[in-house]
């Protein structure tokens, strides 16, 4: 793997609070991800454990209550942890670029998108003819058809799918190092899914730019990524490349989840699969492992200390007591 | 074979698209759009139908249209032997205490300013059920649920997305209906939760032989929960029969399209898709020929300007396409 020893984004013990009236919310504890140049990362996992936070926190677009406690986001070898804000503005849109996850709301809706378009170009040089011929020539590279008359035209005027390729088109208008992709594909239907996740493939194998694709659905994550970082209640638990996770999960919470995907189970059952219990209370977490309460396989041991990350294989980390006879990653 | 709870025959909904006025300025003759046109089926007590479609297919219309919330312009809905059609508003009221409905949004289904208690119970107060002790029935609705009675006294926003179906459900099952409705129950839920929810639909269906219509796009929920599964495109059904039958070999390819299109978390699997151009289109605009045609990969000449008949193929399952896939199947059947 060319691009491990130098990776693009690589995120170190990264941890966020919430200030809330009930005291912090510790919404990111000790993060680590890496992101490879020229390769494609998925974040699962459920509602609540922090994907779409870490997300925001890469580009710096957090609510005013959120506060980085401490570790590093090391991007291209500059730290964004502690970068300036006119810093992170110089990046946004040059360097990095987002899609969001609901593209009815995304686009301003009284400006024309061939207007947006030439806007996100900002950084760039060029003329505004430049821009907008640019712009056309990404419209048209995401399929939208008739882009020369299409430029004109409102959000409005487009539906749902097209909206996300034209969020998409814009993201990868400024030739970004980095995409932080936050659910893009959720709010579509199955269809259409199946379509933008193949044109964002496309794309990334043209422009060879690196993807950090936010999901909870494991069937998108499958087909799109290359590696999997699995969240639970504001930790990373496992992360991997996707064979290693998705045929031989390491850690409880994974396998549950596989487990649950009713995509997965091959037989038609009336009695689906669940993880009973409860995320725990991130303002008053629980010692141990984040996990125990609603593990299957948990013993005393998960109560009283926190499990380190442990190798299951090359390139493949599990934070899990039951991995003990496996050897102990290196930080 | 016993007679269906729910029967719905050629069941037509239309929309206004333009005012009076501006239409006849525009001299459009027919300014409606037809929403749903001539649906068919047919729902046993016990029995699970899924409807399935993507945005905009008519599903959510199907059901307003059988509670009596939508009017509809033509056809037939017949529940317990009796046309709901045409009934006098007050008669359909009494009548709907045998049907419940479950709405999309879960936390936007419940009035936020109620309890969960006097949500649960409302529909007792609204058919005059006074005999009843709503407390008691409160706490055995939650407990019928899978809720502790402390949540009676929470408000829906203090409630988690799965908590607040079960509210949903509680809320359905009061006056102890034989139909339900669901529209799209897991929509918005963790694959953990969802499975919750839809274990606890498939219970109470056993202990009480309820009949559901579930409502969704989600075609994995389909397969494990559902007895027959109709599927839905420009507001008609293109092909409707068993479940299993449906999935092991689906006639229409729109069917086909759907099933391919659903990534599967495994990355080895291999991906025969059947890859669809373009997106649903617009009401106002159906193409001629089978509506299909435009999207669909295997579409001929024909297709262009003949719409295909509704084909029987032998045990409830039906489909409309001139040129059917997994044919084999058929000779074989």
């Amino acid at each position: 793997m060319a691009g491990a020893a130098d990776p693009l984004l690589d995120i170190r013990d990264l941890s966020l609070d919430f200030a809330s009236p009930g005291g912090a919310l510790h919404a990111l504890r000790d993060i680590d991800v890496t992101v490879p140049r020229g390769r494609i990362v998925g974040v699962v996992g459920e509602s609540g454990c922090g994907k779409s936070t870490l997300a925001s926190t890469i580009i710096r677009l957090l609510a005013a209550n959120a506060r980085i406690v401490s570790g590093e986001i090391l991007f291209e070898g500059e730290d964004l942890a502690k970068a300036s804000e006119h810093r992170m503005r110089e990046l946004r849109g040059a360097r990095m670029s987002m899609i969001f996850q609901d593209p009815m709301t995304a686009l301003n809706p009284v400006r024309a998108i061939g207007e947006q378009m030439i806007d996100i170009q900002h950084r760039l040089p060029g003329s505004t003819a430049d821009k907008r011929r640019r712009a056309r020539d990404m419209l048209a590279t995401v399929g939208i058809p008739d882009p020369d008359n299409r430029l004109t035209a409102y959000p409005h005027q487009f539906s749902g799918g097209m909206r996300q390729r034209i969020c998409i088109a814009m993201a990868l208008l400024v030739e970004p190092a980095l995409i932080l992709a936050d659910e893009p594909t959720t709010a579509l239907d199955a269809t259409l899914e199946v379509q933008i996740v193949d044109l964002l493939k496309e794309l990334q194998r043209e422009q060879g730019c690196s993807i950090l694709f936010v999901s909870h659905h494991l069937g998108t994550v499958t087909e799109l990524c290359d590696d999997v970082v699995v969240m639970y209640a504001g930790e990373v638990v496992e992360a991997g490349s996707v064979r290693e996770i998705f045929h031989n999960p390491g850690h409880p919470y994974t396998q549950a989840l596989l487990r649950c995907d009713p995509g997965r189970i091959r037989e038609a059952t009336r009695q689906l699969p669940t993880i009973p219990g409860a995320l725990p209370d991130l303002a008053d977490l629980p010692r141990g492992c984040i996990f125990q309460n609603r593990c299957p396989q948990a013993h005393d041991r998960c109560a009283r200390e926190a499990p380190p990350r442990h190798r299951v294989a090359e390139g493949h980390t599990a934070s899990c007591h039951l991995l003990e006879q496996t050897e102990e990653a290196p930080a | 074979m016993s007679d269906p709870l729910l029967s719905v025959d050629e069941l037509r909904v239309r929309f206004r698209s333009l005012g009076a006025l501006r239409a006849l300025v525009r001299g459009v003759r027919d300014p409606y759009i037809d929403a749903v046109c001539g649906v068919s089926f047919q729902l046993r007590a016990g029995e699970t139908l899924g409807l399935v479609g993507e945005s905009g297919s008519g599903k959510s219309t199907v059901a307003r249209a059988i509670m009596g919330l939508t009017p509809s312009q033509a056809g037939s809905v017949r529940f317990d032997g009796r046309e709901l059609r045409g009934l006098p508003t007050r008669e359909l009221r009494r009548l709907r205490a045998d049907m419940a409905m479950m709405f999309q949004d879960p936390v936007g289904s419940l009035s936020p300013r109620l309890t969960v208690r006097a949500l649960i119970t409302e529909p007792l107060r609204i058919h005059g059920r006074t005999e009843v002790n709503l407390d008691e029935e409160a706490d055995r609705l939650l407990d019928m649920v899978g809720l502790t009675p402390e949540f009676g006294g929470r408000f829906p926003h203090q409630l988690s997305g799965g908590q607040a179906r079960r509210v949903g459900v509680a809320r359905a099952l009061a006056l102890n209906p034989r139909l339900i409705i669901a529209d799209e129950p897991t929509a918005g839920l963790d694959v953990s939760v969802q499975g919750e929810v839809l274990n606890l639909l498939a219970h109470l269906q056993r202990k009480l032989g309820l009949a559901i219509l579930i409502i969704t796009h989600n075609l994995n929920v389909v397969r494990h929960v559902t007895d027959r599964t109709a599927i839905m495109y420009l507001g008609r059904f293109v092909e409707q029969g068993a479940t299993e039958t449906i999935f092991r070999a689906p006639h229409h390819p729109y069917t086909a399209a759907l099933l391919s299109a659903n990534p599967e978390p495994d990355p080895d699997a291999a991906h025969a898709r059947v890859e669809l151009h373009g997106e649903v289109p617009s009401l106002m605009n159906r193409p001629p020929g089978c509506e299909f045609h435009p999207r669909c990969p295997y579409a001929r000449e024909l297709c262009a300007h003949t719409p295909p008949r509704v084909t029987e193929a032998g045990g409830e399952h039906r489909y409309t396409c001139h040129f059917p896939l997994n044919a084999h199947d058929m000779a074989a059947a």
